[in-house]
């Protein structure tokens, strides 16, 4: 650790900012309840019957998290909790909105028989997402307990991650598990916070080793033999789930997660050089095998040249056109066509929605959002004292900062689409509670970072020199 | 560790930033190409998301729209009596597209054309409903039934003009389609859009303004209004130097007529009046090619013409030897003409040698019925002079009233009619059947109301059953009875 971050703590009592995070949140609730009123009013032309319950809702599941947050995390940074709530309310303006398309009901009626509104129930795991975050925040009372679980996380993340191999696919990709009688689990969303907790516990025991023994070869450091063996682990196991899950989202973010807290950890470049060149043979090698990949990648070079005859195509063209049609302003929300895209326009491509309805300006809001959420975990990281707090504030932010760039990136047809699902936007259960963990540990973390340091013990060199005489 | 965090907050930001570089490019400057997009159902969707504009025939609308319970598109369009009106209108479907009238005046009637700006505006602020324009059309609704009717059960084509200002008055087309039939893109939409193109009989032809057919004999109305026009001939009942047989220059091949005709030296009105295959191929061989063509190119031939709607290009072929310059001026060889066409010919002949450029919309209209756009009758050329279409005109109605004449069957008591007919040959050596045509005006006090066009293909009759007068003739009667009587 360099000695620069001792000017990021404020010896003295440093501002809690509690008052910003509040006022803060009352924009951001106000904001996602503005839409609901404005959603309901260009669907039916009236003020939408559950406007009042879901400003309620909003605001106390703002209020709360707030409240625990003033009680129990005092110091934390104050832009987390609100862009969360804010991120968490409009996405589930979108998911409401888009549960009162004729188009997809009359599609789901088709396909299933029935129709089940998504909003509902995505209201209710925002509110277990954020008892999840009460109880992160309740229980962890420092994060450098977690160091403690290294293997343990380990273990369990391998377990989440090879789960859904055991699992029919659903829509192309295995990433689901289904339990009877609950619902289907993506358990890669929690894999990537416990993946991060190991990597980081992992990564601070041996970064001096991987550092430092290391032979100089053309101007780069390798690392030796067995220093590689981890790295080859993991890139193994990403290929494996690449291959037996096709799912190149989850693959990108583990090895992407990982080979940013290598390159954090032992401040060796050559592990981003290795990083990149093994990402490479590993994707270049599995898209030549693998039809499913093979697709997207197809969907990706040109979605309108196979839109006629690839459902792949047909999706991400459809949703180049969702931003396409929003313009600057966009359409209005509640007035656009993004429900064109059909099956997951409310999940993975929600952000098609936001592109047509909101336009280039909201987009790019809601985008600077997420920049902005990884930019304070970030901060968080500098901030921290400890190495492993750094590496997983650092850890977490840049996965999450990894997992957006992946969906929206692949949305946008900036990168082949991947299934991912948008952080809190997204409809699904596993997204928003794990990512109201992860910000809870992220806050848990900063609130450590800011606490001001103890003060100092008194030492007895610093009393009066007693000078005695013989 | 702290370097490496820095170098990892400019990672994410660049991966944000690339982002939003891509956001602005989608939804900035790939905008237009997206939403222009041939697979973007949105223009469909909104187009169809409030009744469409009428196209309006006499007054009355020939189109209309329906609810639909489509999740796509909130209207589907209707036609009333589509099959007869749907070489005018064309057709317009929320899955296939549109075509000839419905897509050149789209905006109009689906409201979104930038002459009505106002209009939609207006609609934004009071939050109504928003509406699209109509076309008036020139059509005359009796001209355009009689067309249909007597052309039912045939494959042919009628087209009528008003010569005074190049109004058409009917546009038939046999056999048609309902464009209702596959407005909407339903699976029975789907079954007759896939079974009307699969039909031999091609019953989205256009044959009106589309297809091209040897005029045969009618086309020795042009060779005469060149004979005229060059001063080959001067007095149209003086006899001419014509030679029988005519033996094809440069050929030992005789241009036979149709039976034993009195055509020696006959006079150009009796040339005309019993059609006579070997004076006029005689006649266009001494006024020569460049001369015929300059005639046929002032009547409107090789060019395409637009009525809006696009009607493909008439052929006089240029830079061909004499013998084919002789079967050219007889409307064989390879002169090819729409009916559109020959209506023009007729037309400008009608109009004392003035053509007036055809045109079938009228007005076009906002919302609010002001009137967007007027079409102004424009002369197109003058392909005769005064005295000559005069001449032309008496020769022409010779034709009817002659006894020897071979288009009695256009006479209507209290008219003047004047006609041609022509029996086209088909194909390599005859082997098609030929095509009956007849062309004709009626004049009522001293001025033209209307000019037709008739042409039937194929029919069922036997070859020699076939003939411009037998077949023709009659059709082109009732539309310009059809006329004269909507006029009174």
């Amino acid at each position: 650790m360099s000695i620069s971050n001792t000017t990021t703590i404020g010896a003295i009592d440093a501002p809690s900012r509690r008052n910003t995070e509040l006022l803060l949140l009352v924009f951001a609730v106000a904001i996602a309840v503005f839409a609901y009123l404005n959603v309901g009013l260009a669907l039916d032309g009236k003020v939408p019957s559950g406007v009042l319950g879901y400003a309620l809702g909003l605001a106390a599941l703002a209020g709360v998290a707030h409240l625990v947050v003033r009680k129990f995390a005092r110091y934390a940074d104050p832009l987390l909790l609100p862009l969360a709530t804010l991120l968490n309310g409009i996405g589930l303006v979108f998911i409401w909105r888009l549960d009162q398309s004729q188009r997809l009901i009359h599609l789901a009626k088709i396909s299933y028989g029935h129709f089940t509104p998504s909003a509902p129930k995505q209201m209710l795991y925002s509110a277990i997402g954020v008892a999840l975050f009460v109880a992160v925040l309740l229980l962890l009372k420092d994060h450098r307990v977690l160091q403690r679980y290294t293997y343990v996380s380990m273990f369990v993340a391998l377990v989440l991650l090879i789960a859904p191999v055991f699992f029919p696919a659903q829509f192309g990709a295995r990433i689901w598990i289904r339990i009877p009688g609950f619902g289907s689990l993506q358990p890669g969303e929690f894999a990537k916070i416990i993946i991060a907790i190991f990597f980081s516990g992992y990564l601070m025991v041996k970064r001096d080793a991987l550092a430092l023994a290391s032979r100089r070869f053309m101007g780069i450091y390798l690392p030796r033999g067995r220093d590689l063996g981890p790295i080859l682990v993991i890139w193994a196991l990403s290929i494996l789930i690449l291959v037996f899950e096709t799912d190149l989202g989850t693959s990108l973010l583990f090895f992407g997660l990982f080979v940013v807290m290598l390159y954090v950890a032992t401040e060796r470049t050559s592990w981003i050089v290795f990083g990149l060149l093994m990402s490479a043979v590993g994707a270049v090698g599995v898209a030549t095998f693998e039809p499913h990949v093979q697709a997207r990648v197809t969907a990706w070079l040109d979605p309108f040249g196979c839109y006629k005859t690839s459902g792949s195509c047909q999706q991400i063209g459809d949703a180049l056109m969702s931003f396409g049609s929003g313009g600057t302003l966009g359409t209005g929300l509640g007035q656009g066509n993004s429900d064109l895209i059909g099956f997951a326009a409310n999940a993975d491509f929600i952000l098609s929605t936001v592109g047509e309805e909101l336009g280039l300006a909201g987009t790019m809001a809601i985008l600077l959002c997420y920049g902005l959420i990884v930019e304070r975990g970030i901060r968080t990281a500098l901030a921290a004292r400890d190495p492993f707090g750094k590496l997983l504030a650092v850890g977490l932010s840049s996965g999450f900062a990894i997992q957006v760039f992946v969906v929206a990136g692949g949305v946008m047809g900036l990168i082949p689409l991947t299934g991912m699902t948008l952080p809190f936007m997204a409809y699904g259960g596993s997204s928003v509670l794990a990512n109201w963990a992860l910000i809870g540990i992220l806050i848990r973390i900063s609130d450590t970072a800011r606490r001001p340091a103890p003060a100092p013990a008194p030492s007895p060199d610093a009393e009066m020199t007693q000078v005695v005489r013989p | 560790m702290n370097k490496p965090l820095r170098r990892i907050a400019i990672f994410c930001g660049i991966l944000v930033l690339a982002l939003l570089v891509r956001e602005n490019w989608l939804g900035y400057v790939k905008a237009d190409d997206l939403n222009t997009n041939a697979f973007n159902k949105r223009p469909t969707i909104e187009r169809y998301s409030h009744p469409p504009g009428n196209i309006i025939v006499d007054g009355k609308p020939i189109t209309g729209a329906v609810k639909t319970d489509s999740t796509y598109y909130k209207y589907k369009q209707t036609w009333k009596n589509g099959a007869m009106w749907a070489p005018v209108t064309g057709y317009s479907s929320q899955v296939y597209g549109s075509n000839e009238l419905e897509k050149i005046d789209e905006g109009i009637l689906s409201g979104t054309d930038p002459r009505l700006f106002f209009d939609r505006q207006v609609s934004m602020f009071t939050g109504k409903q928003q509406k699209g324009g109509d076309v008036v059309t020139t059509l005359n609704a009796d001209a355009q039934k009689a067309a249909y009717d007597g052309l039912k059960g045939k494959k042919g084509a009628a087209v009528a003009i008003d010569p005074t200002t190049g109004k058409i008055l009917a546009l038939a087309s046999t056999p048609s389609y309902d464009p209702s039939t596959f407005a909407a893109g339903t699976t029975s939409d789907e079954k007759a859009w896939k079974s009307l193109h699969s039909d031999k009989d091609q019953p989205m032809l256009n044959r009106a303004l589309r297809q091209t057919y040897p005029p045969g004999s009618t086309f020795k109305l042009v060779t005469s209004a060149a004979a005229l026009e060059t001063g080959k001939v001067t007095d149209v009942d003086a006899k001419t130097d014509s030679p029988l047989p005519y033996i094809m220059p440069g050929t030992t091949t005789p241009l036979k007529n149709e039976g034993n005709l009195p055509c020696k030296d006959a006079t150009l009105r009796l040339a005309l009046t019993v059609s006579c295959n070997s004076v006029f191929g005689h006649l266009g061989v001494e006024i020569g090619d460049d001369a015929m063509v300059k005639e046929a190119k002032k009547f409107g031939f090789n060019a395409e013409q637009f009525v809006p709607v696009r009607a493909a290009a008439s052929v006089f072929p240029t830079d061909i030897n004499k013998s084919q310059v002789a079967l050219s001026s007889i409307g064989q060889f390879n002169t090819r003409t729409t009916p559109l066409q020959m209506a023009m010919v007729a037309s400008a002949i009608a109009n004392d040698g003035k053509l007036m450029k055809p045109y079938m919309v009228d007005e076009l209209r906002s919302p609010g019925l002001d009137v967007i756009d007027k079409t102004q009758p424009k002369q197109m050329s003058q392909p005769l002079s005064p005295e000559n279409a005069q001449k032309l005109q008496s020769m022409m109605e010779s034709v009817v009233n002659d006894p020897q004449g071979t288009g009695h069957n256009a006479k209507i008591s209290g008219a003047t009619v004047g006609g041609k007919t022509g029996t086209a040959q088909n194909g390599v050596d005859n082997s098609g059947k030929p095509y009956a045509w007849f062309v004709s005006y009626a004049k009522v006090h001293n001025s033209s109301p209307v000019a037709v066009a008739v042409v039937v293909e194929d029919s069922k009759a036997n070859r020699d059953d076939i003939s411009g007068g037998g077949l023709a003739a009659p059709v082109a009667k009732d539309v310009m009875k059809a006329v004269i009587n909507s006029g009174k």
